[in-house]
């Protein structure tokens, strides 16, 4: 009797503490469900983007590491892009790709461009020339000394590279909604009154972005042993 | 299969033999200068000999070496390796034919050490076994212990490193050898070791050596002979260390050799060779008959004397070295 009382209660108060928009234990862990869907599409929005524009950054990169006076024209482009804001990026590519992810993807894509770039040429410059020099001496071939030497002790800046463009793109991928995306961002805009729906979708983001940084540092960590 | 035991129990034979190298009229013209780096260099090294070309920086030295593997390509002339033109050749097969060290040796930091010594029979596609075995063969060589095979190039020492980059030049066997100041980087104490070393380890592999260096006193320490280079990469001189202390062609190499050529040419001669006068009372220093006569000297000058005992390995006294004997010896040399 007595217990069925204070559940009552329990219930009561949770409810009140609903109604004036707070921040509630009890509603979380009633409606965390209605996270995990927008949890995977932003996590799935992030990770295809990355890839996407680390497989362009990266072969941009490769093209302009022995033809240098393609660096700054491809940092200037990619730096536009960087600094167009991404909400008119969305607005813009709607009327072409229509809502959902491509156009999301094509946005956020266009966000890691400069700084995978970047990274990755500023790693291939950082290997020391007599690396390079005793590589050529014993006979390696130029393709040869790009992926046995040069890309490996770029690894470090590649890495860090990566990391930035990760989290970045999980704080951007909060706004893919606005291009019919979903995500993240679709929960936290659906009520952002309700603090308790703000601190769990905002929550996760924080969540998502630390962890997937974490991840990407520690395949660095097994992919340089040489670095520790 | 039995190159490790053959390695270890008979050591040389298991080694390839030298070709000897030669320069013909090589010249290297940069576009947009019109001085040669290197004029028309012509010069032979015999196989098995270690040649050091040594000048001042802007002489060519290091052009010159680097034409040998084309990692600078010949503007005119030519150079042999075992009597075939460099030229003809591709860069890539060459250079893995040809051992090479530089001086910042270039070990790379991502791989360990074992994996570095295996760059060239990685690239001439070596089974692992044949390479497993040739890099503890060669890490034995050179001195170095099985426990740094996994370490990294950070992990090591300067003499290390530079150890690990002569063993790596070696992996493939190369009849040739280049090395570009390959001590130049370490302190002179452990440079002296170094290069003993080196000289050891050439007694038993001789390997025919092209050696960068820009001091005289390590050329004539290293040299079978000796390539001077003035500036505009002219050929001043070319000659054993004797030779080249004893006559220098011209004003630039006497200058070059410096005022103290005759105490160099005393450090080329050992106590034991030259005509000592006979044991007889005993005062002055003593000194070893292994030793250098410039070393032998400085020990009567550091006690005051002109004449020190001279013993052999046994400690038994076979002569007396006087200031007179020493003049003798430099007079005779001179023939």
């Amino acid at each position: 009797m007595i217990a069925v009382l204070a559940q009552l209660q329990i219930q009561e108060r949770a409810d009140s503490c609903v109604a004036d928009d707070g921040i509630c234990p009890g509603w979380i862990a009633e409606n965390f469900d209605r996270y995990v869907a927008p949890f995977f599409q932003h996590v799935f929005l992030t990770l295809v983007s990355v890839a996407i524009g680390f497989a362009i950054a990266f072969a941009l990169a490769l093209v302009a590491h022995r033809r240098r006076w393609l660096v700054a024209p491809v940092v200037q482009v990619t730096g536009i892009l960087y600094t167009l804001p991404s909400v008119a990026v969305f607005f813009l590519l709607l009327p072409i790709t229509g809502r959902g992810n491509t156009t999301a993807i094509i946005a956020l894509v266009a966000y890691t461009l400069l700084i995978l770039f970047r990274n990755v040429i500023t790693g291939l410059d950082g290997v020391p020339d007599e690396a390079r020099d005793a590589g050529r001496g014993m006979g390696f071939t130029e393709r040869q000394l790009l992926w046995r030497v040069e890309l490996p002790l770029a690894l470090p800046e590649i890495f860090a590279g990566l990391r930035i463009a990760v989290t970045s793109t999980v704080g951007l991928a909060a706004l893919a909604f606005l291009a019919g995306a979903g995500g993240l961002g679709d929960a936290l805009f659906d009520d952002y009154s309700f603090r308790s729906n703000v601190l769990v979708a905002g929550g996760l983001c924080v969540v998502l972005a630390a962890a997937l940084d974490l991840a990407v540092l520690g395949v660095q960590r097994l992919l340089t042993p040489w670095a520790r | 299969m039995n190159t490790l035991t053959t390695a270890q129990s008979e050591g040389p034979s298991a080694f390839r033999e030298a070709v000897p190298l030669e320069f013909r009229e090589a010249t290297k013209r940069y576009p947009g200068s019109e001085a040669a780096a290197v004029d028309r260099l012509s010069l032979e090294v015999p196989a098995g000999e270690i040649c050091v070309l040594v000048g001042p920086s802007g002489s060519g030295k290091t052009t010159a070496m680097r034409m040998v593997n084309r990692m600078i390509d010949i503007s005119d002339g030519d150079i042999l390796v075992g009597g075939r033109s460099v030229r003809d050749r591709d860069p890539t097969e060459l250079r893995r034919e040809i051992g090479y060290v530089i001086q910042q040796i270039g070990l790379f930091p991502h791989e360990t050490i074992r994996q570095n010594v295996a760059t060239v029979p990685r690239l001439l596609g070596w089974d692992k076994a044949r390479t497993s075995r040739r890099v503890d063969e060669l890490l034995e060589l050179v001195g170095l212990s099985r426990e740094m095979a996994g370490r990294y190039p950070a992990q090591l020492s300067g003499g290390q490193r530079q150890r690990v980059g002569v063993a790596r030049a070696l992996a493939a066997d190369p009849p040739v050898m280049l090395m570009d100041e390959p001590f130049g980087a370490i302190d002179p104490i452990n440079r002296e070791r170094l290069q003993t070393e080196f000289l050891r380890l050439q007694a038993e592999i001789r390997k025919t050596v092209v050696f960068v260096t820009h001091d005289i006193d390590e050329a004539i320490r290293m040299g079978d002979r000796i390539a001077i280079l003035q500036e505009g990469g002219h050929l001043a001189q070319y000659s054993p260390p004797a030779e080249l202390l004893m006559r220098p062609a011209n004003a630039f190499v006497e200058d070059f050799v410096g005022a103290d050529r005759a105490l160099k040419r005393l450090a080329l001669m050992r106590v034991g060779d030259v005509g000592l006068d006979p044991p007889g009372d005993a005062c002055g220093p003593t000194v070893g008959a292994d030793q250098s006569l410039r070393d032998a000297f400085s020990e009567m000058l550091a006690h005051g004397q002109q004449r020190a005992r001279v013993l052999d390995a046994d400690r038994r006294a076979i002569g007396v070295l006087t200031l007179g004997v020493i003049a003798e010896a430099l007079r005779e040399d001179r023939g």
